[in-house]
Formats: C-alpha cells, structure tokens, sequence
C-alpha cells in the first residue's frame, strides 16, 4: 500500500509541473483538481480504516475535486479568459525554477526524520516540493485567477502534510479548515469578478496604482 | 444556571445573530443601530465573563485565561466605539447598501471573539483564517478601482501567511508524533510537552508560525499588504484592522511563544522576534517619512507598533508587561486616530497631505482628536502608550541590553519627526484656496465614541486601575511559563 501512496504522490508532483508548465487556464484548473483527487485517495491507503477517515476522503473529494474546480471555471467563463499570455517569469524558466525547488524539498526533507509507521513515504518532501511550486506560480503569474490556482497547489502542498495527520486530528479542526478555504475561494472569486469588472481584465499588474512614489 | 461552556457559547452566537438580523432588515438607515445593540450587548457579557469566569471546557479546546481576557477587553472596546461611530458614518454613505458591512462586521467579531477564548491551536487557526476571510468585503467598501486592488493584495498575502501558519501547526503535532506522544494541538498539553517534542520538527514548527502570523500581524518586511488596506478601507474598518485584527494575529504569536519559552529554544525565538520587531520599526521609519497619504501612513505606524510589541516579546522579563499593555494602548490608540482619519477624509474628501490641510479649521474636534491621538501613540505622556513604551525601554536597559535600547529609541525619534512633518500641517496648516466644499461636518455621532475612548487612553495614562493591574501581571506571568 505505501508503494502505492508513494507513487500517487510522484503523480502528484508531476502535476505540479503540469501546472507550472501550461498557460492555459483551464487545464490548469483540471489539474489541480487531479491533484485534489489524489489528495483525497491518499489518506484511504496509509491509514487504518474508521468512519473517520471516510468522512475525511468524502470532505476533500467533495471539496477539492468537485466544488472548487467548479467555482474557478466559473469565474474563467464569466470573465472570458482562456490563457495566460505573458507571464511576469516564462514558462521554460518556472519550470526548471520548479525543478530546483523540488530538488531543494527533497534535500531539506531529508534532515526531517519521520515517525517509524510512516518511514519509506514521500509525504515531507512532497507537500514542501508542492508548496513551494504553488508558490512559484502565485508569484510569476499575472493574472487573478492564475494566482488563485498558485494559492490552491500551496494549499494543496499543506493538506499533503496534514494527511500524515488524518487520523489523529479532531473532525472540527479538519473540517473548519476545509470549510475556511472553501469560503476563502469563493470569497476570491468574487474578488476575481469585481476585478474583471472594474478593469476589464483580469491582469494584476495593471493593479499598480497603490505604492509609495 | 448556565454551564459554562454553554455561556461562552451563548457569547459566540450572539453577534451571528446580529448578522442575521442585519441580513433581515431591509432598511438600509435602521440597519447600522444593529451595530450598537450587539456590540453593547458584547461588550457587557465580556465584562461578566471577565469578572466571572467560567471554567474550561470539559476537553480543555474552551478556555478563557488572562491573555484571553485582554485580547477580548480590547477588541470588545474599539468595537464598540466603531460600531456607535459607525451609525453616524454610515448616514453619510446612503448611497450604497451597508448590509455586507453590518453583516460582516458582526461575524468577524464572533470570530474575533473565538480566537481570544480556544486554547486548542486549530480551533485558533480556523478562527483567525475566518477574520480574513470576513474582512475582505470590509476593505472593498468603496467600491472603486483602488479599493479592489487593495482587497485582492490582502487576501491573497493574508491567505498564503495564514496557510504557512496552518503547515507550522502542522509540523508541531507531527512532532508530538515522533516523539511517540499523543497528538495534540491543546495549548496545555503542548506547553507541558515542549520540552520533549522532536527538536528539529518544533523548530521548523516555530518559523513557519512566526512568518504566518508575522504576515497576519503585519512585521515587516512581511507587511505589503497593510498600507494598501488601512489606506483604501473606510476609517472604521481600517480602526478595526489595526486594534482588532493585528491583536488577534498577535494573541496567536503569543500561544506560539508560551510554547516556545517552555522549551528549550525560547532565547533562539526571542532573538527572532526581537530582530524582526527592530526591522519593522526601521521599516517603519523609512517609509514614514514624506509620506502623503495620512492614512497610509497610519499603516506604517501600526508596523512600527506591532514590531514594539514583538521587541517586548523578544526581551522577555518586566517587558512582557509593557507588551501586553501596549496591545491593549496601541489597539484604542489606533481606533482614535482612524476614527478621527476617517472623518478628516471625509470633510475634505481626499487623504492628501497636499490638500489636507488646516483639519482644526473645518473640523475643529476631528482634528483636535487626531492631534491628541498623533501625540499618544508616539508614546507622548501623559498617555498610556507612553507607560508601555517607557517600560519596554526600561526593561531593555536593566537587560543590558544597549544595542536594542539605543536602536529603539532613534527609530522611535525618526518615526515622531517623519510623523509630525505630516501631522502637524493637516492638522493646523491653512487651508488651500479653492479647495470643494463638501457635506460633513463633525457632529455628536461620528465624535463622542473616539473622544470618551481618547479620555479611556488619557486615564490609563495616569493611572492603571488595579483590577486591569493584576490581569496584565497575570498575563506576563503566563508567558513567563507559569500556568
């Protein structure tokens, strides 16, 4: 089973590139809803089974793999957007950029020592390696939403990490956090439209009007 | 007789149902009175859970302790006065639907409120995370071009810093795991533990938090977001920001750091903290000077204050007693001087200093409150910003530590100078020719609430009631590791 979570998570990493990788928008968000997917299966196959747990899997399939996604492509088809044309970074450069972050992962995650039931698994680097190219994209990426989808892998990388947790957290604290950064997307993608409306366009760097002369 | 958990219960429903309420009613001029009703109504149930207090909740996630208490003292007060403040600004703004405001204004002091009582670090986070959400439409009030770009600028640094704060909590229970204990996010347990969780995991633990709720806090240099958003919110909202906001980031760093002192790591952490609080000062003072926007530079002067609670923090010892009583002097400090900000804006319908001028003039109270509160929070006596800073200082000194001292007091000069050459012109300058007339004039509703809390800051300035005395004593002691 380990061998299995192991290699959902390298497909999880590869998505990360996937999202690096692409300017178009829309693929983006499928991606990333792959990886919810993934991140839902997760849990199912490192821990022992509870009633829990399945509330677990449901709650983050449901939330990452389904309403999520649906919200952002929603708000693509309301603004008319397909593709992220000029990046503040290139496309070739955040990919090798996200090769070295996840190399860099891998290394710090080795100085982190893991508890003996989860020994041999990826989870550490994975979720800091996923972190850290969430984080690329919400930095070199001009539009809204593109940033929305940056924001959604960092989460991503962090939900990697708390799977190690699933089983010892209180259900209030995991759903309060699922349910926080449902609202906190939806909140964006209000935000994203007001955006378009006032600019019409959903570019960030034309919101440069706020800064010190 | 209520149980005590169902009474703090009680406490956190009650302004969800002034949301509600807000919601159902239609009338876009009797809706803010819900403001005042629910905040009076807070703000008389904290002061019974402060004088009584219930115990902890059966499995200890509930639990009001002095911190608590003066984080709820705080926020419970500056709501209050901007919610009676705001029934006279909002009369002004009929132009637009105030219910999101009302509504949203309301949830966020229940989650306000949640975060001062949970003693369970999730429970917190989630708490803190629905602040930021819940501020968001806040800031978008005005509805135009800047507003937005402000709003969006928030959200999203706020919610990458809340969501590195979540994968610190993260690797704290995962330490408890490595070192074969139960995992637990509970305060009590944690600060029991500290000392035998996995070193290397409770230190990666401890940066993520502090670069978290650093951002939510505003300590530079993770502090982009603050001067867009205190600059382009409504004053109320901006005076919320700043006290409420800020000190609840701030009660969160404070659990991480009852944490930190009861492990072995507590002299790396406060290092840490009593560097970055210097940065944000130095920050604070660069962009201070020659500022032009006055509420922008509101902004950078709640950095520099948030790093003086953070180097109160870092010296430890008689320290943490004036950095507990400068989050309570900061927060009404700052509630005075948006407040009064606010309603400056208003009267000239610009935030430039360049025709800004003259505010004694044309509102003689709004200015003269403004001017009062420009005094206190640059630690003039006989106010209480003055007593807080003046301890931190001292306590420095008896430390012996002089490079910290020094520092702190040239940057606390450069801040005074560079604030005063903004001040001192809006406040009593001529007032440019041909500047527009416009609509406001100060009137009892959007004055009385600042002035009876700048008399609040002027009495605690010359004499701290004992009660409060013995509370802020407490609270020192429970960061000094005490339980």
């Amino acid at each position: 089973m380990t061998l299995l979570a192991d290699q959902l998570l390298v497909l999880s990493l590869l998505i990360n590139f996937v999202v690096l990788g692409t300017s178009r928008i829309a693929f983006a968000v499928r991606a990333v809803a792959v990886q919810g997917i993934l991140l839902g299966v997760l849990p199912a196959l490192v821990h022992p089974f509870s009633w829990h747990l399945v509330g677990i899997v449901c709650g983050i399939l449901l939330a990452k793999g389904i309403i999520i996604p649906w919200m952002i492509m929603g708000a693509i088809k309301k603004a008319e957007i397909k593709r992220e044309l000029e990046p503040f970074i290139g496309y070739t450069s955040t990919l090798v950029l996200g090769a070295v972050f996840t190399s860099l992962a891998f290394m710090f995650a080795a100085k982190l020592p893991l508890a003996p039931e989860h020994s041999g698994l990826i989870f550490v680097p994975a979720s800091i390696a996923t972190l850290l190219c969430g984080f690329l994209v919400l930095m070199s990426r001009r539009k809204a939403i593109s940033q929305v989808i940056g924001y959604l892998v960092m989460e991503n990388g962090i939900f990697i990490f708390g799977l190690l947790l699933a089983n010892a957290m209180p259900v209030m604290v995991e759903a309060g956090a699922l349910l926080d950064l449902l609202v906190g997307v939806f909140v964006m993608g209000i935000v994203i439209n007001n955006i378009n409306r006032e600019f019409s366009s959903l570019d960030t760097s034309r919101l440069n009007t706020l800064r010190e002369e | 007789m209520l149980q005590g958990t169902s009474v703090i219960s009680l406490f956190l429903l009650l302004p969800l149902c002034g949301a509600l309420l807000a919601w159902l009613i239609p009338d876009n001029r009797r809706r803010p009175l819900v403001l005042p009703l629910f905040s009076l109504l807070h703000l008389s149930m904290t002061a019974l859970l402060v004088i009584d207090t219930p115990p902890p909740s059966p499995q200890g996630w509930i639990n009001l302790d002095s911190l608590g208490k003066l984080n709820l003292i705080s926020i419970s007060t500056l709501f209050t006065v901007c919610s009676i403040y705001s029934v006279g600004y909002l009369q002004y703004r009929q132009e637009r639907s105030n219910r999101t405001l009302c509504m949203s204004l309301l949830v966020c002091l229940s989650a306000m409120s949640l975060v001062s009582v949970s003693h369970n670090l999730g429970l917190l986070w989630i708490a803190l995370e629905a602040t930021t959400v819940t501020m968001a439409p806040l800031i978008y009030f005005n509805r135009n071009a800047r507003s937005i770009e402000a709003t969006w600028k928030y959200l999203l640094i706020c919610s990458v810093g809340i969501a590195i704060a979540l994968l610190g909590l993260f690797f704290l229970a995962y330490s408890t795991i490595v070192a074969k204990q139960d995992v637990t996010l509970l305060l009590g347990s944690l600060i029991e533990d500290a000392p035998h969780l996995h070193a290397v995991w409770r230190h990666a633990a401890f940066i993520f938090l502090l670069v978290g709720f650093g951002t939510k806090m505003g300590l530079a240099p993770l502090h982009t977001w603050k001067p867009d958003a205190y600059g382009e919110a409504p004053g109320l909202v901006g005076a919320l920001l700043a006290g409420g906001l800020c000190n609840c980031a701030f009660l969160a760093l404070l659990r991480v750091y009852q944490i930190a002192v009861a492990s072995t790591e507590a002299y790396l952490f406060q290092e840490v903290l009593l560097v970055m609080g210097l940065i944000s000062m130095a920050f604070a003072a660069v962009f201070m000077v020659r500022q032009n926007d006055f509420k922008r530079m509101l902004a950078y002067s709640s950095v520099k204050h948030v790093g003086i609670m953070v180097i109160g923090l870092g010296l430890g010892g008689q320290a943490l007693y004036g950095a507990l009583l400068h989050m309570l002097a900061n927060a009404l400090t700052k509630v005075v001087l948006f407040l009064a900000a606010g309603n400056i804006h208003r009267a000239y319908n610009s935030k430039s200093t360049e025709f800004v001028r003259g505010a004694l003039r044309r509102t003689p109270w709004s200015g003269a409150l403004f001017l009062a509160a420009f005094l206190a929070i640059n630690g003039s006596p006989p106010f209480v910003p003055f007593i807080s800073e003046f301890i931190i200082i001292n306590s420095a000194f008896v430390q012996g530590n002089f490079l910290t001292a020094g520092l702190f007091l040239l940057l606390l000069a450069i801040i005074f100078i560079g604030m005063a050459s903004s001040v001192l012109p809006v406040v009593m300058g001529r007032i440019p020719a041909g500047l527009p007339a416009t609509s406001y004039r100060d009137t009892p509703h959007t004055i009385v609430a600042p002035l009876v809390l700048m008399c609040v800051i002027l009495v605690l300035g010359l004499w701290i009631p004992q009660p409060l005395h013995n509370l802020l004593r407490e609270a020192a002691g429970l960061l000094r590791g005490g339980t």
